[in-house]
């Protein structure tokens, strides 16, 4: 089986979220950039996968050139090659461009990928890469067992899940429980060194444009009610925050 | 020329994030000069549809082919699709869901649309279509504008303040023809909690954490959550711990909820938490260690033992 993993290359989930150059630019500053915390759901799946049925497994990210320390990390865990679209991928439709002229040319029998960034959340690049490739796409899957060329996957909906089966080849945003997340070990880390790293230019252009950034209004201070008079609580809502 | 909301049926009526999409498009149609039209598939009276019109709507396309029941994305994608070009709609409004951005993403790259999810806000037209998006998982927002000559625009909850009407809207039916390969995924099972409230839809959430100590404890949130009819939610490691199903989960890599009221009951407001809720608009922290760092994000605080306080909060819910 080949398989594509896409992964994205993100601030960490604690990391300070601030902006420069008049609001337009993001601070990386300090800040740790890790694979999207999804996107390893998805790489962890598809290196028990490649265990378990041969074949291959390739990372693709569309990011500009410190992304490679993620990529890296992902050859370590156990993908085989690395292709990396040297851009900043600000668009939805622009990255799914990328991932979709790739995917075209190679013909992976699965795709898989993080339900959405962390960064952008979009949760629609799956879905925009099924479409461009003419295969389906399906997200959030929490569940996946390959049988021949069947998929039968577990998807999570508003207020439960659903059992499905597709063919291959198929397009999936994971989440977890999907799989274990995997922590490369000294030998991964050695030979992820000397993995093949190709890097492709960008194709086409974004379909939007991110005009500034902003951070939320502070919050006001927290109102402290004493625990005997827990029930004034009920009445504050009703009456002052009037969400009741 | 018009405005094309992409709609869910729930239990033979529209869901109430539909319908709160339905107010935006409805409000994008007037500052478009044009009108709303409401894309709903699945089964459902005309009357029932026609109250699409108190949120706006003048039209409503009703598909209601019987392979359409499961949600089967392709084929919802298609629908929509073949219902953008009927309408020559421009604009494309859905409220986010599992199944609404699934469909988004696909019709965006069949009509080559640029599209936004997570926006909060209506968008402004004073020079191109400009929309404001929650990023960083709610610790951010970009203004975005979209290039594309179509837009597709998925809306979060509570992005707008909703104003009923009277009126009703027309109901026509829409009958595009499917192709059989929109059918090859199949939805062998669907375990859903009945006669729960759901959680990405509710407007009041009672969600709890390690705090409860184990399972067994639930019933206490669950009162308060069935006194104030709201939907019940967990932290990651109640989750982790099996002790609540996933789908309650909220937090950065669980649901992203943005209620009018959150009470969290026995959580310590982790950074990754409070991903999840920081857009609800008033939070309630019950804890009994006062250094909890979600106070810091609370609205109103109770530093206490949420076995005594939540009980009496159900009480005095009920006396109201």
């Amino acid at each position: 089986m080949k398989i594509l993993v896409c992964v994205t290359s993100v601030p960490d989930t604690t990391a300070k979220i601030s902006f420069t150059d008049g609001d337009t630019k993001f601070n990386k500053a300090g800040v740790t950039f890790i694979t999207g915390p999804y996107d390893d759901y998805a790489l962890s799946r598809a290196v028990e996968l490649k265990e378990q049925t041969g074949g291959t497994l390739t990372v693709l990210n569309v990011g500009e050139v410190d992304s490679e320390q993620v990529i890296r990390k992902c050859l370590a865990i156990g993908a085989d090659d690395a292709i990396r679209v040297n851009c900043e991928p600000k668009d939805s439709y622009f990255t799914a461009v990328q991932i979709a002229t790739i995917a075209a040319q190679e013909k992976y029998d699965l795709i898989l990928m993080g339900r959405e960034s962390i960064d952008y959340n979009s949760g629609v690049v799956h879905g925009l890469v099924g479409e461009m490739l003419g295969i389906p796409s399906l997200s959030p899957i929490m569940k996946l067992e390959i049988d021949g060329t069947t998929a039968k996957m577990t998807r999570e909906i508003e207020g439960g899940k659903e059992d499905i089966e597709a063919n291959l080849p198929l397009v999936l945003g994971c989440q977890e429980p999907i799989a274990e997340w995997k922590i490369p070990n000294m030998r991964g880390i050695m030979t992820a060194r000397t993995k093949p790293l190709r890097v492709v230019e960008p194709v086409g252009e974004d379909m939007t444009f991110t005009e500034k950034y902003m951070l939320p209004a502070p919050k006001g201070a927290c109102k402290m009610i004493l625990a005997e008079n827990a029930e004034d609580l009920i009445g504050f809502l009703r009456s002052e925050a009037k969400v009741l | 020329m018009s405005v094309l909301i992409f709609t869910e049926i729930d239990n033979g009526a529209l869901k109430k994030s539909s319908l709160e999409a339905v107010y935006y498009g409805s409000e994008v149609a007037k500052m478009k000069g044009t009108t709303a039209t409401v894309l709903a598939i699945g089964t459902a009276t005309d009357d029932e549809l026609a109250k699409a019109g108190n949120f706006g709507a003048s039209k409503v396309l009703h598909a209601n082919d019987s392979r359409l029941a499961n949600g089967n994305i392709q084929a919802y994608s298609d629908v929509l699709s073949l219902a953008v070009t009927q309408e020559g709609a421009e604009t494309i409004i859905l409220a986010m869901s599992s199944l609404g951005n699934a469909v988004a993403a696909r019709v965006a790259a069949k009509l080559k649309a640029s599209i936004v999810s997570n926006v909060t806000e209506l968008p402004d037209f004073s020079n191109g279509i400009k929309v404001t998006r929650s990023i960083y998982t709610g610790k951010a927002f970009a203004k975005v504008e979209m290039r594309g000559e179509k837009q597709i625009i998925a809306v979060k909850k509570n992005a707008i303040s909703v104003v009923e009407s009277s009126n009703l809207a027309i109901v026509e039916p829409f009958t595009p023809t499917l192709k059989e390969s929109d059918f090859a995924v199949k939805v062998t099972g669907t375990h859903k909690a009945s006669g729960i409230v759901s959680l990405p839809e509710a407007d009041l959430v009672v969600s709890a954490g390690r705090g409860l100590k184990g399972p067994e404890n639930w019933s206490i949130v669950e009162d308060l959550a069935n006194a104030l009819g709201a939907a019940t939610a967990c932290s990651k490691p109640v989750s982790d711990l099996d002790w609540r199903p996933h789908h309650e989960h909220v937090g950065q890599t669980g649901i992203k909820v943005s209620p009018n009221l959150y009470i969290a009951a026995g959580i310590s407001g982790a950074i990754q938490h409070l991903a999840g809720v920081n857009s609800s608009k008033v939070i309630v922290v019950i804890n009994k260690d006062p250094e909890a760092p979600f106070f810091k994000a609370a609205d109103y605080g109770i530093v206490g033992d949420v076995f005594d306080i939540l009980p009496r909060l159900t009480k005095a819910v009920k006396a109201l």
